[in-house]
């Protein structure tokens, strides 16, 4: 059953769950953190309608910096910026920032330890039919390696919203990334989030098997979960918007109290989120282990459901791993 | 900024000390970048000892011009530059490159007060200081942004994106020195890939350009007045320097580009730095 502390959606297992794509979290959590902090200015790399940094712009003018296409130099600027005591939201798509500027955010960001936060958009196969090119499926490794760098994959709109505010007040670089398409709102004002921390959405009274998600994967978590007790199969389901630093707590008390984790999320399997779970219970408290992502390929054109389930990163498939798993 | 003749005097002198002790530095640590630290060291002891609003006993100060070092490699002349001007002790300058030392292989911001970022991986510093250029005139303030960069590093497209932004948004607060040298690891720059017409270049990225002696104290410090009088561009100057300035033996040779002297070689060019090249007697050459 759902976790009521979690004060998800009246609607989360409705057909009619409203939907919204984690990058309009942005653009609504970005004016939120402008409002309460005059430091925060958003760079932009020539796309600003589809980041939703636009309506910033419309409201902060003055802090709104267009650097064109330009994704090495949005983010040396930015470096610059809050060299100067600014706090800078830097826009653009993932494959692009930190797919391009990476060596830029290593040396003048995390390196030099400024307060930046990279917002990479369109992350995962589910940004259709651009393709390959577009679809930013290493993003979570590359980030997560850096010292002293933050990372973040909320899992719907009103997640991403929270995450983009609390990363205003850190100190530190914060890496947040978001997804294209419009996803299902499970959360509410009410669910708490807190950078660091994971959030228990599901759970059965005899959990055996864990299923760890991250990013709007957690919501086919849900559905997945649902589907299993419907069948009298008990499940926990943790979603862990941060991944690093990763609420190794959570995740070492999942293993211990259910001893089977499943991991989700849309990102190549080696390097992300469940490279993530598997290095924190390998030291501390190892388990069977199956890790869902896509695995060493890239994306192709399509829309997002029909990639998703090519890939195996729907509700469904969950399903089929968490019942092959508990056959062995 | 008036600017005497003993003043030029004090500090060519002070400009001498520094490369002594960017030889020793690079000596001791046996590893280092040679030709352009001693090539800038002019242009440095001149924004140090002269054109910066600056506290050394206060390296956070607010109220500071910004001095960003782009190519990083050439540390060893601001370190050395740094202690002189009194931010830390001239010994330590000594620690170079070594394990445990606030003087890392390449600048890190974070480790050593007076370093405003940290550079190495070329292309970088002209945004960033276009970045803190840009945030200081929204908040209205009158400090100046210095940038010293290379020669070679305006074959990044890094450095490009920043001169289309700084030129876009008429930074006038910032200043660019370019170190033309004219050499780079693997040769010289025209030979490597063509840089020139570099002035040109700029000129058509809407910025304002002035070439000087890199080794003209009076002029650079004149080329940078003439920077703060121009308020509807950025101003770069193209600063021609001799790699090597100093040591006639190294001098122009870009072999000397990424290499450090031997104690052999080390003590000949203090003896060089020392008397001139044979033109002065010293009484330790």
């Amino acid at each position: 059953m759902l976790n009521q502390a979690a004060h998800l959606s009246e609607k989360t297992f409705a057909d009619d769950i409203p939907q919204a794509a984690t990058r309009d979290g942005f653009g609504t959590g970005v004016i939120e953190a402008g409002k309460q902090d005059e430091r925060v200015v958003v760079l932009c790399a020539d796309l600003k309608e589809s980041t939703r940094a636009e309506e910033f712009e419309k409201q902060f003018p003055d802090r709104f910096v267009e650097v064109g296409v330009a994704e090495q130099g949005m983010a040396t600027i930015a470096s610059g910026m809050a060299a100067a005591g600014k706090v800078p939201f830097i826009a653009s798509y993932a494959a692009f920032s930190p797919g391009r500027n990476y060596e830029q955010i290593r040396t003048t960001i995390a390196l030099n330890r400024m307060p930046v936060k990279i917002c990479g958009m369109h992350a995962g196969v589910s940004v259709g039919p651009d393709g390959a090119t577009h679809q930013m499926l290493e993003d979570i490794g590359m980030m997560r390696m850096l010292p002293g760098m933050t990372v973040i994959a909320p899992g719907d709109a009103e997640e991403a919203r929270k995450a983009v505010v609390a990363a205003a007040k850190t100190d530190g670089p914060v890496y947040i990334r978001f997804g294209r398409a419009a996803t299902p709102l499970f959360t509410t004002t009410q669910t708490p989030f807190s950078i660091g921390k994971a959030l228990a959405l599901f759970e059965s009274e005899d959990p055996r098997v864990a299923i760890l998600s991250t990013g709007s994967l957690s919501y086919a978590a849900l559905e997945a979960a649902h589907a299993l007790s419907n069948d009298g199969i008990g499940s926990l389901v943790l979603h862990v918007p941060t991944i690093k630093p990763l609420d190794t707590e959570a995740v070492i008390d999942a293993a211990k109290r259910v001893g089977r984790i499943v991991t989700v999320e849309e990102h190549q399997v080696a390097g992300g989120f469940g490279s993530a779970v598997a290095e924190c219970l390998g030291e501390h408290h190892p388990v069977p282990l199956m890790r869902l992502g896509v695995a060493d390929q890239f994306g192709q054109s399509g829309t997002p459901d029909e990639l998703l389930t090519h890939y195996g990163l729907n509700a469904t498939h969950i399903e089929e791993v968490v019942r092959a798993m508990l056959k062995k | 900024m008036l600017v005497t003749d003993d003043q030029i005097q004090a500090l060519e002198k002070q400009a001498e000390a520094t490369r002594e002790t960017v030889i020793k530095m690079l000596v001791e640590a046996g590893s280092g970048h040679t030709a352009g630290p001693l090539g800038m060291a002019d242009i440095l002891t001149a924004f140090y000892f002269h054109i910066l609003q600056h506290r050394p006993d206060e390296p956070l100060w607010e109220g500071r011009d910004r001095f960003i070092l782009s190519n990083g490699h050439i540390c060893p002349v601001l370190y050395a530059t740094l202690a002189h001007a009194g931010y830390f002790p001239v010994e330590e300058c000594l620690t170079l490159r070594k394990f445990g030392s606030r003087l890392q292989g390449h600048p890190e911001r974070a480790r050593l007060p007076g370093l405003e970022t940290t550079s190495g991986p070329l292309g970088e510093g002209l945004a960033q200081a276009a970045g803190i250029a840009y945030a200081f005139r929204m908040d209205e303030k009158k400090q100046r942004v210095f940038c010293a960069m290379s020669d070679g590093e305006q074959e990044e497209g890094n450095t490009w994106e920043a001169v289309m932004f700084a030129g876009k948004n008429k930074l006038h607060n910032l200043t660019a020195i370019m170190d033309r040298n004219n050499i780079q690891i693997d040769g010289m720059t025209e030979d490597v890939m063509p840089l020139e017409p570099l002035a040109d270049k700029y000129r058509a990225f809407n910025w304002h350009v002035l070439e000087v002696n890199g080794h003209d104290i009076m002029a650079f410090i004149q080329a940078i007045e003439e920077a703060r009088a121009v308020y509807e561009k950025p101003t770069l100057i193209i600063a021609h320097t001799i790699p090597g300035k100093g040591v006639p033996e190294i001098e122009f040779d870009y072999h000397w580009h990424g290499k450090p002297p031997t104690k052999e070689e080390g003590k000949r060019f203090l003896k060089e730095i020392r008397t001139m090249s044979g033109k002065l007697p010293h009484e330790y050459a």
